[in-house]
Order: structure tokens, then sequence, then C-alpha cells
């Protein structure tokens, strides 16, 4: 009896869970779907769902007239990019700050993430002439400078967090049977780290592919990564339904996947460890 | 002997990244703060001059300062009501055993991997637009007249897209924390008679105040400086219904070129920032000692 009352609740709450489920992923889906219809059936009324004459024409459409593989390649560099070299700065300190904890570390640690918490728009204008007196605006280099630089402090801590967890005595034992500190980074910590350098990784390629403040104000036609790409479509003559789905579609793809493959890990860098 | 090796590595492994977020955060504030003490326009090279406080004075009785504000407010607030109260909804939905619980997850987080320009974009003309959108199809089911969302409502169109972008953010954290409430002590309360009702107040909330306080704050953050939406969706308008603080400051800089008042507004933006950051660094430092 119990029993199926308790089959009786999972069901309700499997149908109302599904229902809002996938009316949060509905705009997802329909961009998706739309990016398949012809221009004239992606604002039919009324709008088919399934059954329509699927075509990949838009996809040809919006490669062909805007050189898209450009575009994808800018988001592919900077974010990828920027991601690395943070990277390979961080990795360094981070290992540092986990492993010989001073009496600043903590406070080290706070102030780089008091960086995070500058808004962007207080530095919108010195960057943006620093950019144009230097020739780095529209420069994949120079969205990769500033990418890396507001997403160190996030790569730091999400890799402090992670080298916390590994027991230190295993450095201890290493460093007493007379490795050095190189061999003790390649062979004893790289093995036990990869999987948090993993995550970071993920998470960070994740933030710098979605960034859209930078991106926009400080890119045009040649560097613009994909947000500041798509962000010309809201011109009233970029006003066609199918096209902007297949190029939204190409450009959320990537990510959507990625981020499926590491929901733990989005908790734990966007909370800054506080909640994991 | 040993440590003091060591101790120095480590502090030259901590270097370079010290070194280069202490040259990001001083070089390019210390210059806003400069600019923000002259009459400076790109449009006249050359004629910068000391100017005193009149960018800011000029900046904070523009009545734009102040529609700004208020809609700078009004969309961290109203974003994190319904990101609060939805994800804690949400999150205590998706903690019940059901079919698909995987699949329904990654549905319900998707939204938050969107690119900010996708998602305002995909709104505001699929489903906002009102010759169309999905939304207008839907008021002409029903024999009504389709409503302009981002003429006539232009402010809680935005919040509407940002909250759908971030309402997977708190909903995730807070299943997070829901999953690290002992069951045995939900047992026991029912046992001793509690309803679903009070056992969500004395314990389930209780417990979920750390994580809520969190997704607060951090969302706060970010909501402070929401740009690309507005920019893609409403550029700010009609008039300056819609433009917040973040974007007042770059239509001040980089539409009408004045890098004195901009920067004034910068520093305001900077100030406001701090307020909220100041209270993130203490949450985030207590869980650094525990």
């Amino acid at each position: 009896m119990a029993r199926n009352v308790s089959t009786q609740r999972k069901i309700v709450v499997t149908v109302v869970a599904w229902t809002i489920g996938i009316l949060i992923f509905f705009p997802i889906l329909w961009t998706f779907l739309t990016s398949f219809k012809t221009e004239a059936e992606a604002i039919a009324s009324p709008p088919s769902l399934f059954f329509f004459d699927w075509t990949t024409e838009n996809y040809h459409e919006v490669q062909s007239r805007s050189n898209y593989f450009l575009h994808f390649m800018n988001s592919v560099v900077v974010s990828v990019g920027s991601t690395l070299i943070g990277l390979i700065i961080a990795i360094p300190s981070a290992w540092a700050m986990a492993f010989s904890p001073t009496k600043r570390t903590k406070d080290v640690l706070m102030w780089m993430l008091s960086t995070k918490m500058m808004p962007s728009v207080g530095v919108l204008v010195p960057m943006y002439l620093l950019f144009r007196n230097t020739g780095l605006l529209d420069t994949r280099t120079g969205l990769v400078i500033v990418l890396t630089l507001i997403n160190l402090p996030i790569i730091i801590w999400m890799l402090y967090t992670y080298f916390k967890e590994i027991p230190g005595e295993i450095l201890e034992a290493a460093r007493m049977d007379g490795a050095s500190l190189s061999k003790e980074i390649i062979y004893v910590l790289t093995p036990m780290a990869i999987p948090g350098i993993a995550s970071t990784l993920l998470l960070n390629i994740i933030l710098a592919w979605n960034e859209a403040f930078w991106t926009l104000n400080l890119s045009a036609a040649k560097a613009a990564p994909l947000t500041a790409f798509i962000a010309s479509y809201s011109s009233p003559e970029g006003l066609f339904y199918a096209k902007l789905s297949a190029a939204s579609t190409m450009a959320i793809a990537p990510i959507l996947i990625l981020g499926w493959f590491s929901q733990k890990q989005l908790v734990r860098g966007l909370t800054f460890g506080a909640v994991k | 002997m040993a440590t003091l090796h060591t101790r120095s590595a480590a502090r030259l492994m901590i270097a370079p990244s010290v070194l280069l977020l202490l040259a990001w955060m001083i070089v390019p504030l210390a210059m806003t703060i400069y600019f923000s003490f002259l009459r400076y326009n790109l449009l006249m090279p050359g004629m910068e001059e000391f100017a005193g406080f009149t960018n800011y004075k000029y900046f904070l009785t523009d009545p734009a300062f102040f529609q700004a504000i208020f809609n700078t407010l009004a969309i961290v607030l109203g974003v994190l009501f319904i990101t609060v109260v939805g994800g804690i909804a949400l999150a205590l939905l998706l903690d019940q055993p059901m079919f698909g619980q995987g699949i329904v997850r990654i549905l319900v987080i998707a939204p938050f991997l969107i690119m900010p320009t996708v998602a305002a974009l995909v709104w505001k003309n699929m489903f906002m637009n009102p010759v169309n959108g999905l939304f207008a199809w839907i008021a002409k089911l029903f024999g009504l007249q389709p409503f302009d969302f981002l003429a006539n409502a232009p402010l809680m169109s935005v919040i509407l897209i940002v909250a759908w972008q971030w309402l997977p953010f708190a909903t995730l954290i807070l299943l997070t924390a829901l999953q690290s409430l002992d069951e045995e002590q939900k047992e026991a309360a029912q046992m001793d008679g509690a309803g679903a009702w009070s056992r969500f107040i004395y314990l389930v909330l209780p417990h979920l105040s750390r994580a809520i306080t969190v997704v607060i704050l951090i969302q706060t953050i970010f909501l402070l400086s929401v740009f690309a939406e507005i920019l893609v969706t409403t550029n700010g308008g009609p008039g300056t219904q819609s433009t917040n603080l973040t974007f007042l400051v770059y239509a001040q800089a980089l539409l009408q070129f004045d890098v004195g008042g901009a920067s004034a507004g910068g520093i305001i933006a900077v100030i406001l920032a701090n307020i909220v950051a100041f209270f993130l660094m203490r949450m985030i430092g207590k869980t650094l000692e525990a």
C-alpha cells in the first residue's frame, strides 16, 4: 500500500518536473527547430513545432553571407587562449598558496577575489583608450589579454580549492625521498591535480566563451567572437529568424555540451568554493 | 634550510599572478579616477583641462542618472526575487525522486550556458516580437491584442530575460545545498509529526540560508553590470526607460565620447559594487576558515 502511494507520487513529480523542465528549455529547443525552417515557415502563423520541411539552407547561408567560421574561430582562440594562459600563470600560484601557506595567504586570496568584484564599466574608458592607442582594439590578442585578466581570480580560486584537497603528506614523503621541486610537480602533484585542472579549464572556457561586455566593446568586424557577431543580428535588417536561429544554434551548441559535462564544477567555481 | 628554500620559491610562484592583478586593478582604475576630474571629450582632442568635481556634479544631477539607478536596482531586485523564489521551488522539486531526473536537471541548467546576446535576441525576436513572436500568437489564440513587450514594458522584459538566464544558477546551487541536508533529520522531523510546511520553514529553509545568501550576493555582483541583454534588446530605451548604470556609462563613453563624464559614472558604479562586495567577501572569508 505504502509502496503504491510512493509510486503514484513519483509519477506526479515526474510529470510536473518534466513539464517545467521543458518549459524552461523551450526557447533553446525553439531556436534549434527554427534553424531548420525556411524564413517563411519561421514566422508562419500558426507556428509548426515539428512538421515542416526540414532544411539546412540557413546554415550554408549564414556561413556564405558573413564568414561565420571566422567569428567561430575568434571565439575558440579567445576562450581557449585566455584560459590556457590563465592556467599557466595560476597553477604555480595556487600550488604555492595551497602547500606553503603563510599568514598572508588568506589575505592574498581575498584580495585576488576582490579584483573580480570591480565592475567592468569602471575601467571601460581607460581600457578602450589604451587599446586604441596601442593598436589592440579589435584584435584577438587584445581580447585574450583582457579575458585572461578578468578570469584569473576565478582560475586561481578554483585551483586553490582543488589543490587544498590533495593530501600534503604525499608531497612531504616525496620530498623526504629526495625529489626536487620540479620532480615533485611533474611526478607527484600533476597526476593528482589533473582532474581539478581539467574542471577549471572547462568552466573557464565556458565563462570566456559567453563573456559579453569586453568582447562587445573592444572588438569589431575583424576579431569579433560569436557574442559580438550575434549581436549584429539585433539591427532591423538582420531580422531573419531562421538565420538568426542557425547562427545561434552553432554558437551555443559547443558550450551546452561542455556545460552539461561540468555541472558540479559550475557550482563550485561560481561560488568560489563556498558551496560544494 | 629546506623551508626557507620552498618559501622563497613559493613567493616566486605567486608573484606573476599578484603583479598582473595588481597592475590590472591599479592602472586602469587610477586612469578612470584621473579622467573623472578632467573635461575630456574624444571629439575635441587636445582640449583636456582640469574640471574638479564638475563631471560628478553633472552626472549626479542628470535625470538619466536617477532613472539609471532606479533601473539598476529594479533589475537586481526583480531578478533576485524571481530566481531565489523560483530557485527554491525548483530545487525542492528536483530533489524528489522521479524518472529521468538527470535529464530534467540538464534541461533546467541549459539557459545559464547560453551566451547573453543569443538569449536576449531569441527572446526579443522569437517570443516578444508583437507581430511574429510566439507570445503574440498565443495572445491572438485567446482573442487578445498582442502586447509589445519591449516598447511598453522594456524594463520588465529585460528583467524576464535576465531572470531566465540566472534561474538555473540559483536552482543548481540551492539543489546542491539541499542534497547535503541530512536525510535522517528529515525523517526524524516527520516522525515527530511535523507537516511538510513546518518541515520546510524550520528545517529546510534554515539549512539553505547560507546557500541563499551566496546566491544573492554573487548574483548581485553580476546583475549590477547587466549589459549585453540591454544592448541588443532595447538599447536602453525607449528614452532611458531601460538604461542601467552600466549602460549609461557605456553610452556616455562610446556613443557621446565624453571621457570625463563616463569616468565619473564608472567610479560611482565601482563604489556601489564595492558596498555589495564588502558583504560578499566577508561571507566567503568565513568559509576559508572553516
